[in-house]
């Protein structure tokens, strides 16, 4: 059992956990994830390790309560346990001063990239960095990425901070402007990733995205989450998360990442049904 | 208990009377003609495609008797050579022929530690069984069987735990709880050693608990013999990827003075064909998992969802064919075709378990292959297209060779696709173990003592060569083997 000894609420629905999982803070990297089960019944989800502190001995995850799985997770308070927490997975990230980085995180997924560009920051990079949301409220991490940030923009789906429109907008006015760009980062929702990727291609920038296909062991076992890259069949557990967004095959990530749709739905409203009784 | 017809016309009552007499005269030479060979019990079939529950319900004490009695208590019994981890098959069948099935079980226990899952998954007709006296003339005995009902005894009455020797000190660390890791775990503990099992997953058993069907293999079975290991002092930790939460040179930093490496051939192959990353399209490993390891066919009480349409195709022709079909069967599926490469003679799966097949209305496409599958506009798979084979020359492996025939094609419709061709050992760990030498497959390279290229590692099951089948027995046969190399190098220090 693995004990959380923090909870904060970011955002509506957006929930921050401190966990207590020593062998895990020593050894994970930037990029890595854990996969968690809440308890017996049930499902083994992925969830970046946003910051470890080895010396506590804690790991800390953001997540979206986006359906039962993370609904029920978000349920649990300080001092309560989670089942089964199991990590490092996933190669780590490629940390190397690039020159001048331009690292674009969209909703949930600045929690994912974050260590990331945390750790781009510390070896030289420079860091542009363009962080969006649906609305302001749903806005997280803005202290912490400008901290990491030489430049820091802000874009909201409604206008209601910063630019209004798409993270990928900002990306597309930069590289149009001629900005001198070594290597763009960009993680967020797989259609996200698919566009920054398209608006990178024809300059040649070295883009890396982070998938998030369906998983199950995340050790390699099972080939659920098989992404093709290259036109190879690639497993985004172990080979991946991250690839080279040039190289993704976007569409096919977006099909499978759909098919288990009904069956999430059926089982939330199982879920609240009985949460209601 | 019903007893089969017998071909001497003799009533019931005085096979019974035979066998008391049997038991009293030790010499009484024909008692065993009387018999055919007893039959486990099964769940009737129109039930048993409807629920996970076991299919085979095992021996009752009386049928059990009565078929140890057909024993021919061989002076040089074959049966004891066709066992891998060499049960002394005799010995136990005639303490089941006079009751005491105590004192047969404990036989079963000196070369067999997990003779519950043996009994029920072991292909004896391959193995003791092909080997018995009784076969040449009729049928041999019921090894399994008589196995499989003493070792459920045993779990019911709860088992005696052994005299474990005075503790050693020697740290060893085991990685993979299989049949391979739990066979020596256990057989090191019991030797007074401090062994700590590192399991990836989070429930131990690796393919036991995830790739064999509960209808099979109950789940309960599996955690009992587990349970065994754990009493016997063995330490396990779930939930530890070994290779990224340590590595293997970490471990002998950490004290470790043996590491056995039983982690299995997890790796599901894929058929490099149109079609495959369709939407309805599992590996075996992954629809196994799904529905064993995480109880998916319990959902919505159980979280992990799994789709099957109404028909299904499932490519292969081993065992983790027939458990993938007949898990999809159980999941109310209207049509479960198997589509395999060579006729039913080459197919590699339990011959007991191809019966259950098709009694239960699995359809068997032989000397098919597929070419493509074939999607709908959502990205999800429609239909199989196949090719037809025909066999040639026999191969390296002595099967005769499938070679397709050109321009014979057709489709299967399917919303389910399982691919069920095999599966290779895991890189993640022998990536990180760069001095640990590996054959092409990336098993790991072992002599007979489990011995890697590197001292103080060893490995033995799916993930080491220099053995042929994949089977529990064998990874389990591995494991004494090493447990005992293992054993001499922690008192000897001799590599
Ligand atoms: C490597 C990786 C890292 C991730 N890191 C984070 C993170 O730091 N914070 C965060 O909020 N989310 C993260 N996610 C996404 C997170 O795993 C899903 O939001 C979560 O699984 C949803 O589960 P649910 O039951 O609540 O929702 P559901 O209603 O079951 O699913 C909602 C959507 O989540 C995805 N999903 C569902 N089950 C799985 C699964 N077993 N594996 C992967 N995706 C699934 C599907 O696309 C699905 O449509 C990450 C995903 C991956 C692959
Ligand atoms: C569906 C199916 C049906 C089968 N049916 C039969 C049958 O009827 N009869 C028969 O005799 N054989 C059968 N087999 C074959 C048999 O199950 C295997 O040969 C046997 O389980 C191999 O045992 P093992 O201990 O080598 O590995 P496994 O049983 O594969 O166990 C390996 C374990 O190691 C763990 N592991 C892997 N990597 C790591 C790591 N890096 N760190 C920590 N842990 C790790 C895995 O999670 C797993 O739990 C079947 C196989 C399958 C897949
Ligand atoms: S999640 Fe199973 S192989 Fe990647």
């Amino acid at each position: 059992m693995y004990q959380i000894v923090a909870e904060i609420e970011l955002a509506p629905n957006i929930k921050q956990f401190r966990i207590n999982a020593p062998l895990i803070a020593k050894k994970c990297m930037p990029g890595q994830f854990i996969v968690l089960r809440t308890n017996e019944k049930g499902e083994r989800i992925p969830l970046t390790v946003f910051e470890k502190d080895p010396g506590e001995g804690t790991i800390t995850i953001i997540f979206q309560e986006v359906g039962k799985t993370t609904k029920e997770l978000g349920r649990l308070r300080t001092g309560e346990a989670i089942q089964d927490v199991v990590g490092p997975l996933g190669t780590p990230s490629e940390i190397r001063n690039y020159g001048q980085v331009v690292a674009i995180a969209g909703g949930t997924a600045a929690a994912v990239a974050y260590p990331e560009i945390k750790a781009l920051k510390l070896v030289g990079n420079k860091l542009i960095t363009i962080l969006g949301a649906r609305s302001k409220d749903l806005l997280i991490l803005e202290e912490e990425m400008r901290k990491y940030s030489d430049e820091l923009y802000i874009t909201t789906d409604d206008g209601s901070k910063g630019h209004h429109g798409f993270v990928t907008d900002v990306l597309k006015k930069l590289v149009a402007d001629g900005k001198k760009i070594d290597m763009v980062l960009a993680i967020g929702p797989a259609i996200m990733m698919k566009v920054a990727s398209e608006i990178t291609r024809p300059f040649n920038i070295r883009t890396i995205v982070s998938v998030n296909p369906i998983m199950l062991d995340a050790t390699g076992m099972c080939g659920v989450c098989r992404v093709r890259v290259n036109n190879e069949m690639k497993l985004g557990c172990v080979d991946g998360p991250e690839f080279d967004g040039h190289l993704v095959d976007f569409d096919q990530l977006m099909a499978r990442q759909n098919m288990y749709t009904e069956k999430e739905k059926e089982s939330l409203h199982a879920y609240e049904a009985k949460m209601k009784k | 208990m019903e007893l089969n017809k017998i071909d001497t016309g003799i009533s019931t009552k005085e096979m019974i009377l035979n066998i008391v007499l049997y038991k009293e005269d030790p010499n009484y030479p024909t008692v065993y003609r009387y018999f055919r060979r007893q039959e486990m019990p099964k769940q009737p079939i129109v039930e048993r495609i409807k629920n996970f529950n076991e299919v085979a319900l095992g021996f009752e004490p009386d049928q059990a008797i009565m078929e140890a009695s057909r024993c021919l208590q061989c002076q040089d019994p074959q049966c004891r050579r066709g066992c891998p981890v060499g049960i002394n098959i005799t010995s136990f069948c005639g303490y089941v022929r006079e009751g005491n099935f105590d004192k047969a079980i404990s036989v079963i226990r000196e070369s067999n530690s997990l003779p519950a899952i043996c009994g029920r998954v072991c292909p004896q007709e391959s193995q003791c069984e092909a080997y018995c006296a009784m076969g040449q003339t009729g049928s041999p005995l019921a090894i399994g069987a008589l196995e499989r009902f003493l070792a459920d005894y045993e779990l019911k009455k709860g088992i005696t735990m052994p005299s474990i020797a005075p503790i050693t000190g020697k740290k060893v660390a085991v990685i993979g709880s299989g049949p391979a890791g739990l066979t020596v775990a256990g057989d090191l503990a019991k030797l007074g050693h401090i062994v700590s099992i590192f399991e990836a997953l989070h429930t131990p058993g690796g393919v036991l608990a995830y790739g064999i069907p509960e209808f099979r293999l109950p789940k309960s079975i599996v955690a009992a013999e587990v349970d065994y290991v754990k009493r016997l002092g063995a330490k396990l930790e779930t939930n530890m990827v070994i290779g990224k939460i340590f590595t293997i040179d970490e471990l002998v930093e950490m004290g470790y003075q043996a590491i056995f490496l039983g982690t299995g051939a997890g790796s599901p192959y894929f058929l490099s064909i149109s079609g495959e990353n369709l939407n309805g399209v599992y590996s075996a490993n992954e629809f196994l998992t799904r529905c064993n390891l995480m109880k998916s066919y319990l959902f919505p009480e159980y979280d992990t969802p799994l789709i099957v349409g109404k028909e299904v195709v499932v490519i292969g022709g081993g065992n983790v064919t027939m458990d993938s079909a007949r898990t999809a069967l159980r999941l109310g599926v209207e049509k479960v075709h198997v589509v395999y490469r060579r006729s039913e003679q080459e197919m590699p799966a339990r011959r007991e378990e191809v019966l259950n097949a098709k009694d239960e209305g699995i359809l068997f496409n032989f000397l098919t292959y597929p070419l493509r599958l074939i999607g709908n506009s959502r990205g999800w798979v429609e239909k199989v297209e196949c090719g037809m084979m025909e066999l040639c020359e026999p191969d390296e492996t002595g099967r005769r060779r499938p070679v397709p025939i050109p321009n014979h094609s057709f489709t299967i419709d399917a919303q389910t696709v399982i691919i069920a061709i095999g599966q290779g050992p895991n890189p993640l760990l022998s990536k990180v173990t760069k001095d640990l030498e590996t054959d092409r497959d990336g098993r790991f390279i072992a002599d007979e003592w489990g011995r890697t290229s590197k001292r103080g590692i060893w490995s033995g099951g799916d993930v080491a060569t220099g053995w042929a089948d994949a089977t529990v027995i064998n990874a389990m046969g591995t494991g004494k083997r090493a447990a005992s190399s293992i054993h001499q190098f922690l008192t000897t220090g001799q590599w």
